[in-house]
């Protein structure tokens, strides 16, 4: 099987961490993706592994549990020639009544060189990342910014539809407690998709519409068009209270299936961060429709995507090192 | 006084198309009262209403100045109104059932009638609004709309499943005779309904300030040795709905409102362009606290009797707008669940059949005219409940009453149409009665 080449130097993202995808710019975005395309072609070959981290620790610090994100976030730096160890804090540390900075502290005297954190709190990663020498990958904090999964989703797009600009895209479902939402509006803001979200008005953060989206409630009306239908899971565990009255009813008005994506393009792609609640949020024959669900690809996408991340942040480490 | 011009033309071309069902009916000869219009129109022999099937085909000053069809059935009205059926966007069936409910309701004048969703089972699921559809239809009485539950087993603590509720036909969302106590589980009902533009409907008594009271708190609940609700119980949610109808952008109505200071915060709201409206019931224009006598218990209702400045303050606001409705809050109840000492008997008093007469008191002293008055009990509900009804259009339902405003009559509880005879308003002389009842274009009542 034929090796693939190496590829140059990272030298496109001038960032030390990566906390979220507001505050990036289009070239950076760019950047990002062209980087994981050939980590897509890399990662489908036998030889799988490259020596961008070589030396270097990361750290996948996760205070909520995540067999899919962590996976793939070890994975990367693994096929990169990184050293990677997972630390669960939900059960152990916390409960000994160690503060989130406590645990910085006590990582940083490891002297990792990356850590990937996911935390319930929205703003937990950016606290982390002012108390650490080390590099922060926000995987995830509260409902705030997930950049990795819109950075995938994006990647997953424009494999299929050549571009991002111009794109009419539908996120749909519990905008109210998604970090995805939230991350994917300000990239296809930034990189000139228009973005309409759908969810029942007890789903929808109040003033969302400030962020430059257009605002449904009914799916049919914002389906209309779209060339791009996201869904997205009920978080029902950060629900305090009840948002709609039952899944089934949920389903009903806000569920896709068949009927409602008839209003979408007639090849419009299907997307979901997954884990997916069949026959909730979306009806498993579309979920599993081939012509048109990328689901699967998005979990593949995830992959390249965090070596291109974790490359570009220990390229700026070496920087800074004065190493590069 | 309004006029309004329709052409014989149209009602020859509506002539020929085919009768659905039965002869068509021409009212001639009455003062017609079409508050969608805004018409009023002095009786002619030569205007009235043509309905044909379960449609108005035709109606105005001058329809028959031709000729009146002649398989027409022609009722002479003798210079009494038309109008509109009553549409009451607040009944409970109860026990009494959907025969005394229709009875009651169409000797009223009452054609439309919403019925609240503490039924048993609660009307909280789709086949529930579709049985209670299916019963009153059998009746054949009054047509009956029904409210859903906003939450779960009206249990304040889970929305229910409003879509659905309104798909299979429930008007609009309201937990009865209980307030939607909590600020989250209220502010998720205005949200969530909104996403449908759906209606909710509160019940407002913040109820750990009306704790266990009886009546109206003041000097004579303090007499009488009864404990008081205060008013304030009422003005508290009306805000705090007030601020959450605002934060959600949901659609908040507030039921038989009975106090100034919820009115002036629903006078505010509506200037603000909030989407707030409210209603009141016949007790709280036509009765005080002084009603409750010597421990009356028909004089009972939910919220209780007020002080006469509130009573002043709420026809105050039917005459300035502010109060969308009047509904009839009509709630049966056995005599053996009003034969009890005060404190225990049973809130609420039957409504349907006084609703007319007493609201007319609104008329004759002044506070409104006739046709106002006839809108407040038709029109305005029908479109807070998006009901196709209280108008006397060419295509709208044929759901009318003829009424004569000016009859004087007695309440006589033992003589009422419902099973239930607890009526606040038993013994009080009255002035206007219903003569004529129509629905979808056949004759439910006569006086």
């Amino acid at each position: 099987m034929k090796k693939a080449e190496t590829p140059p130097p990272f030298i496109a993202f001038p960032h030390r961490h990566l906390l979220g995808i507001e505050g990036l710019s289009p070239p950076e975005i760019t950047a990002l993706l062209d980087r994981s395309e050939i980590y897509v072609e890399q990662n489908r070959e036998a030889d799988k592994k490259r020596a961008r981290l070589v030396g270097r620790t990361v750290i996948n610090l996760f205070f909520e549990s995540s067999t899919r994100t962590r996976t793939s976030f070890e994975l990367a730096a693994q096929r990169l020639g990184g050293d990677v160890i997972n630390m669960s804090v939900m059960t152990s540390s916390v409960k000994k009544g160690e503060t989130l900075i406590d645990t910085a502290m006590t990582l940083n005297a490891m002297h990792p060189d990356v850590l990937v954190v996911r935390h319930g709190d929205s703003g937990a990663t950016q606290l982390l990342s002012e108390k650490v020498n080390c590099a922060v990958i926000n995987a995830g904090d509260g409902s705030h910014e997930h950049p990795t999964q819109a950075l995938l989703d994006a990647l997953t797009i424009r494999r299929r539809l050549g571009r991002l600009q111009g794109l009419q895209v539908a996120i749909c479902g519990d905008i109210l407690h998604s970090r995805v939402a939230r991350s994917n509006i300000h990239l296809l803001g930034t990189m000139g998709a228009r973005v309409r979200l759908i969810a029942p008005k007890s789903l929808l953060p109040c003033g969302i519409e400030r962020m430059g989206v257009e605002v449904f409630h009914d799916m049919k009306d914002g389906l209309k068009d779209c060339d791009i239908v996201m869904m997205l899971r009920l978080q029902s565990e950060r629900m305090r209270g009840n948002f709609f009255p039952s899944t089934r009813e949920y389903f009903r008005f806000f569920g896709l299936d068949y009927d409602k994506l008839a209003n979408a393009k007639p090849d419009a792609l299907i997307m979901h961060p997954g884990p997916m609640n069949r026959g909730v949020e979306i009806d498993s024959e579309v979920a599993d429709d081939i012509g048109r669900s990328v689901i699967r690809e998005q979990v593949e996408m995830g992959v390249a995507v965090r070596m291109a991340c974790l490359e570009a942040l220990s390229v700026n480490l070496a920087k800074a090192e004065g190493r590069a | 006084m309004n006029s309004r011009s329709i052409t014989l033309d149209a009602l020859t071309e509506r002539s020929e198309t085919p009768t659905p069902t039965g002869r068509p009916l021409a009212f001639v000869n009455a003062r017609i009262l079409d508050p969608a219009s805004g018409a009023d129109i002095p009786a002619d022999p030569k205007g009235g209403v043509l309905c044909r099937g379960e449609t108005i085909i035709a109606a105005g000053g001058d329809i028959f100045a031709a000729s009146i069809p002649d398989d027409a059935q022609v009722i002479d009205c003798a210079g009494h109104c038309l109008a509109p059926g009553l549409v009451d966007m607040r009944i409970q069936i109860r026990g009494a059932g959907f025969l005394s409910t229709g009875n009651a309701a169409v000797a009223g004048g009452v054609t439309s009638a919403a019925c609240l969703p503490n039924t048993d089972p609660v009307i909280d699921d789709m086949s529930v609004v579709e049985f209670i559809a299916r019963r009153a239809r059998k009746v054949g009485l009054v047509k009956v709309y029904t409210y859903g539950a906003a939450t779960k087993g009206l249990e304040g603590r889970e929305i229910a499943e409003m879509g659905m509720l309104a798909e299979a036909g429930a008007v609009a969302f309201s937990d009865a005779v209980k307030v939607i106590a909590d600020a989250q589980v209220m502010r998720q009902a205005l949200s969530y309904a909104a996403t449908f533009g759906l209606l909710v409907v509160q019940h407002p008594e913040e109820e750990s300030l009306a704790g266990d009271g009886v009546m109206n708190e003041g000097e004579t609940a303090s007499r009488l040795g009864l404990s008081g609700i205060p008013r304030e119980a009422e003005a508290i949610i009306v805000e705090r709905d007030i601020r959450l109808a605002e934060l959600t952008g949901g659609r908040v109505h507030f039921a038989h409102i009975s106090t100034a200071a919820a009115l002036d915060a629903i006078r505010r709201a509506k200037a603000r362009g909030l989407a707030v409206t409210c209603d009141t019931a016949p007790p709280y224009f036509a009765l005080n606290e002084t009603a409750v006598g010597d421990y009356r218990t028909f004089a009972k209702v939910s919220p209780p009797l007020r002080a006469e400045d509130d009573r002043a303050a709420v026809i105050a606001a039917i005459a300035d707008g502010t109060i969308d409705a009047i509904a009839s809050d009509h709630s049966p109840h056995s005599e053996d669940a009003k034969r009890l000492p005060f404190a225990q008997a049973a809130f609420g008093g039957v409504g349907l059949e006084t609703l007319l007469a007493v609201s007319l008191e609104l008329y004759h002293n002044g506070h409104l005219d006739l046709l106002s008055c006839i809108e407040k009990l038709s029109l305005s509900p029908a479109r807070l409940l998006g009901l196709n009804a209280g108008a006397l259009t060419a295509g709208a339902p044929a759901d009318l009453i003829v009424f004569d405003p000016e009859q004087g009559w007695k309440v006589d509880a033992d003589t009422l149409n419902s099973k239930s005879k607890n009526s606040p308003f038993d013994g009080r002389p009255v002035q206007g009665r219903v003569l004529t009842t129509v629905v979808d274009g056949r004759i439910v009542f006569r006086a």
